[in-house]
């Protein structure tokens, strides 16, 4: 709802008069485009939006939205978002980094974030490298990347950015990708609109430093096979509706199975169940060369927002002491006069 | 020193009156020791003595009963005269156990009266103490007089129609210990049972054991054959200003000081932490008083304690986060976003001993650099410390009012003895503060982020949420007028240069350099900041008495200094510096106002006592060096 102007502000007026610096060809364009649609989409007040973020690539987006926006430290924008939400609950808080900022050096920060369920939108944008220092390997990054850090291949396997917000109890688990510009907005959109720590995965690519590193699953000629898109209650099926994912009898895994002429029904694939934490847990982790890697909304299990309970409490406690009076708090317990 | 008679109700006993008495009760981390100081100085209080105190317990939180190391203590001072520090030595000494002997018998006066429970000096607990020969007979304690008690037998004896199984029954030897020494000083007991039915009010068990204990202990008192020595004493009540008073920990006083000070400021509270000893006190004190405007965040560490503080006030609240040393080092980085940004801050340092976990549970104030100096780059802040528990009142009140003043970042710094120590404080009347109400930016003609106030520098605060002052705010340097990023070499000079003379200007809005105690001029100026104040006020006091040339300056503002301490200082020939660190305040103040001041450095763990400052101080005197 934009409640200073009547009329509907269009994408380009969530811009700022600011040069946009990122690198030609950066998937963070497409991203902040995305984002501009998806505020002119659900009509967000500009004055009552504040992007966070931390340091890094990702993180100067806010300086390209005309909302309000604070540019913080290295990995902490979760916290910043958390008192600025606990402070004005009002506020549409979104949060913004890239791998390094929010699973390297910021990880305690996006766990308790989420965790806690402080209602944010939290944007996370994976390139598997460090693109601002000039391209070290990043905690994403598979295992043998060779960067300037590590000549030889990196030895250390990576996080999967979902796995670990699921584990750090998020109820609102999301992935897509920067190029994705029907799919991403509809999936910013779902994530603006969950009352707690929405936490939405953006595969971007970094021109420069990791150039290609999702062309395995974003090329046209790979899409089909590469990529599938959740449906809360649709067959989770992919390549052309051909092929879906099915539990596998046995045993606690999925697999892929041919969808005949009987459909997905009679080939036993599973329906998505956004509210299904262990189904999430499955679906997250999928990737190449077995698996398509799973896009949209993977986990949406709505419950008060932290939040709303702090302040919940705070009304209550209001409402028992009916005053708050200072001098006489002070005056409580034993007191004596002199003189 | 003379006899009286003691007040009507109670058997006839002869008591002689002090002119002040320093207690300390000392046993097992487990034996209830600061609670049962917090009920005599409470006693204490009521009865019209000045006091102080001082806890001093363990870093353990349960360590292994017996030991030396295990070993709490709570000691109180109290008297018919002021009192300025919690007592260089004890007269009374109360020894649960052979460790708190061991450990606390090096502070007793000689001939001092040492108050011990027999019944714990068992052949297993003198072994654990370190003990190779039994004090209790090796002679050892013949400079000392002694009340030997079997207080274990006689609790158990006392509490015995309660119900209560051995180990809880033990429990109570606390209280009878109280109740000993409540009749040694004449004390009311009416408080310490007013306070027990409050407590156990659902344990009518412990509620009576508890009560038998303390009336055992007191009737033993009366009773007891004491050798016919004077050991029963009373203090009469000292003569205080009139007012309504009440016993206050700085941790108290801080936390309705910061209360206070969003009341006149006109803005919520939200005060971030994360556990660390001895700062903790704070988030527990404020977020049991959320009927007023204050939320409380437990964070999980000290970086995100400081960083939902900043995005608190960046949201239009006033963010408050508490830490001590190792935890404002964590702090740091986000301390210099608030700084570039331009948002207030309090920032509460309860210091404690150091470098690295150093000393968590004993005091110290050697985070002075950490506090001026301590960020990368040109980061200037405004510095304040609070001199006594009372004091921490107003220093939070000022602390939030530079805050919002200056829209910046302070310190404010205090210690664990400030923290925990307890001292009657006469309520303020909160009327007579000024308010300070904040002004949030609203006006959209013209607007820039960085605009300034052409007298105090500080720059407009526009609160996300107010139309059409949207902007961007972040820690990379910015124009000076926009608020953009700039990497523009004058650019990036002239932001430095003025967030330097905005911190500096504030010395115009202070109040000049007073001093405490003595003239203006003299032979030699002591200088002290924080919680120094009792010993060294009481030091000078005494070398004034004595006529020495002496002056007693104490400083609240660290920084930036009083405009006229240089010249003030000048009017001295030696300027003497106590500090429980290696010598911080010195450095600064040699370096501000090329003075030769010495220090007086004691880095113990503990504070100062009287006559280690007058001695140093009559060292400067008579030039010895």
């Amino acid at each position: 709802m934009n409640l200073q102007n009547p009329q509907r502000l269009q994408p380009k007026d969530y811009a700022s008069d600011q040069e946009v610096r990122w690198c030609p060809g950066c998937g963070d364009y497409a991203i902040l485009k995305a984002v501009q649609k998806t505020l002119a989409d659900i009509g967000a007040d500009p004055a009552m939006t504040v992007f966070v973020s931390g340091i890094g690539c990702a993180a100067r987006f806010p300086y390209y939205l005309e909302t309000y926006g604070f540019h913080t430290i290295h990995g902490r924008a979760p916290a910043f978002a958390t008192g600025i939400k606990l402070a004005n609950p009002a506020l549409d808080v979104w949060v913004v980094g890239g791998d390094g900022d929010m699973l390297s050096i910021g990880g305690n920060q996006l766990m308790h974030a989420l965790r806690r369920n402080v209602d944010l939108n939290i944007l996370l944008f994976n390139n598997e490298i460090y693109g601002l220092t000039k391209g070290q390997y990043s905690p994403t990054s598979r295992l043998g990347t060779r960067s300037p850090s590590t000549p030889q291949g990196s030895v250390d396997r990576p996080v999967s950015a979902l796995s670990f917000g699921l584990g750090s109890g998020a109820r609102f688990v999301a992935r897509s990708f920067d190029t994705a510009q029907k799919h991403l907005p509809e999936i910013l959109r779902r994530a603006q609109a969950f009352k707690g720590a929405a936490l939405v995965e953006i595969l971007q690519n970094c021109i420069v430093y990791n150039d290609n590193a999702f062309a395995h699953i974003t090329e046209r000629e790979v899409a089909a096979e590469r990529q599938l898109f959740v449906e809360h209650g649709k067959p989770l099926l992919f390549a052309g509706g051909k092929k879906g994912l099915r539990a596998k009898p046995g045993a606690l895994k999925l697999e892929v199975v041919g969808v005949g002429e009987g459909g997905p029904e009679a080939a036993g694939v599973l329906l998505h169940d956004e509210t299904d934490a262990e189904l999430a847990h499955l679906l997250v982790r999928l990737e190449p060369p077995h698996f398509p890697v799973a896009f949209g909304v993977l986990y949406c299990a709505p419950a008060e927002s932290y939040d709303a309970a702090v302040h919940r409490q705070a009304a209550e406690m209001r409402a028992k002491a009916r005053t708050a009076d200072l001098a006489q708090l002070m005056r409580s317990g034993p007191t004596w006069t002199v003189g | 020193m003379n006899d009286t008679a003691t007040a009507p109700g109670h058997l006839a006993v002869s008591r002689r009156e002090l002119e002040s008495a320093v207690v300390r009760f000392a046993g097992d981390s487990g034996d209830g020791m600061q609670l049962t100081g917090g009920q005599f100085t409470l006693e204490t209080a009521l009865a019209g003595n000045d006091l102080a105190t001082f806890p001093d317990f363990p870093a353990e939180i349960r360590a292994p009963a017996g030991t030396t190391f295990g070993v709490s203590a709570f000691q109180i001072n109290f008297g018919q005269r002021r009192i300025k520090t919690a007592g260089d030595a004890v007269d009374v000494l109360v020894a649960m156990n052979p460790a708190a002997l061991k450990v606390d018998l090096k502070d007793v006066k000689p001939g001092g009266l040492l108050i011990l429970d027999t019944g714990a000096f068992t052949d297993k607990n003198l072994t654990k103490a370190g003990f190779a020969t039994n004090p209790l007979t090796d002679g050892s304690l013949d400079g000392y007089r002694r009340l030997d008690v079997d207080m274990s037998a006689l609790t158990l004896e006392a509490v015995k129609q309660s119900g209560l199984g051995r180990k809880d029954a033990l429990r109570c030897k606390n209280m009878w210990a109280l109740g000993l020494v409540a009749w040694l000083f004449d004390r009311d007991r009416k408080p310490t049972q007013d306070w027990l039915e409050r407590k156990f009010a659902k344990e009518p068990a412990i509620l009576a054991a508890n009560l038998a204990a303390l009336s055992a202990g007191h009737a033993y008192g009366e009773t007891a054959e004491i050798g016919g020595e004077h050991l029963a004493f009373s203090v009469p009540p000292a003569p205080i200003e009139p007012g309504l008073y009440r016993n206050v920990t700085g941790t108290e006083a801080l936390a309705w000081g910061l209360i206070f000070g969003g009341q006149l400021a006109g803005l919520p509270l939200w005060f971030c932490g994360y556990p660390i000893t001895p700062a903790s006190a704070l988030l527990h004190s404020l977020a049991a008083l959320k009927q007023f405007p204050v939320g409380t965040f437990q964070a999980e560490d000290e970086i995100a304690a400081i960083s939902a503080a900043i995005g608190a006030s960046y949201a239009g609240s006033l963010g408050v986060t508490s830490s001590s040393g190792p935890g404002i080092a964590l702090k740091t980085e986000a301390l210099g976003l608030a700084v570039a940004a331009e948002l207030p801050l309090v920032l509460i340092n309860s210091q404690r001993g150091g470098p690295s976990t150093g000393l968590p549970t004993k005091t110290e104030q050697s985070d002075l650099y950490q506090a001026v100096f301590g960020r990368n780059a040109d980061a200037p802040l405004p510095v304040i410390a609070a001199r006594s528990p009372g004091d921490c009142f107003d220093c939070a009140v000022e602390a939030v009012k530079l805050a919002v003043t200056y829209m910046t970042p302070v310190i404010l710094l205090t210690d664990g003895y400030l923290a925990n120590a307890a001292e009657p404080w006469k309520l303020p009347e909160l009327l007579a503060y000024e308010p300070f109400p904040v002004r949030f930016h609203e006006e959209r003609a013209g607007f820039q982020p960085f605009l300034r106030n052409a007298e105090t520098l500080a720059r407009v605060w526009a609160k996300p949420g107010t139309p059409g002052l949207t902007h961007r705010l972040g820690g990379l340097e910015r124009d000076d007028k926009t608020g953009n990023i700039s990497y523009d070499a004058e650019n990036h000079h002239r932001m430095t240069k003025t967030r330097a003379a905005k911190v500096l200007g504030i010395a115009d809005s202070l109040p000049l350099q007073g001093v405490e105690d003595g003239a203006e001029r003299g032979r030699l100026a002591v200088v002290g900041w924080g919680s120094t104040y009792g010993p060294i006020s009481r030091a000078v006091g005494n070398l004034r008495a004595a006529e020495h040339s002496v002056s007693h300056i104490h400083l609240r503002h660290i920084w930036p200094l009083p405009k006229n301490l240089k010249a003030l200082l000048g009017g001295f020939e030696r300027v003497l510096v106590p500090e429980m660190n290696n010598g911080q305040l010195v450095t600064l103040l040699r370096a501000e106002t090329l003075i030769d001041c010495q220090s007086l450095a004691k880095i113990a763990g503990r504070p100062f006592k009287i006559a280690e400052i007058e001695e140093a101080a009559l060292a400067l005197l008579e030039d010895r060096r």
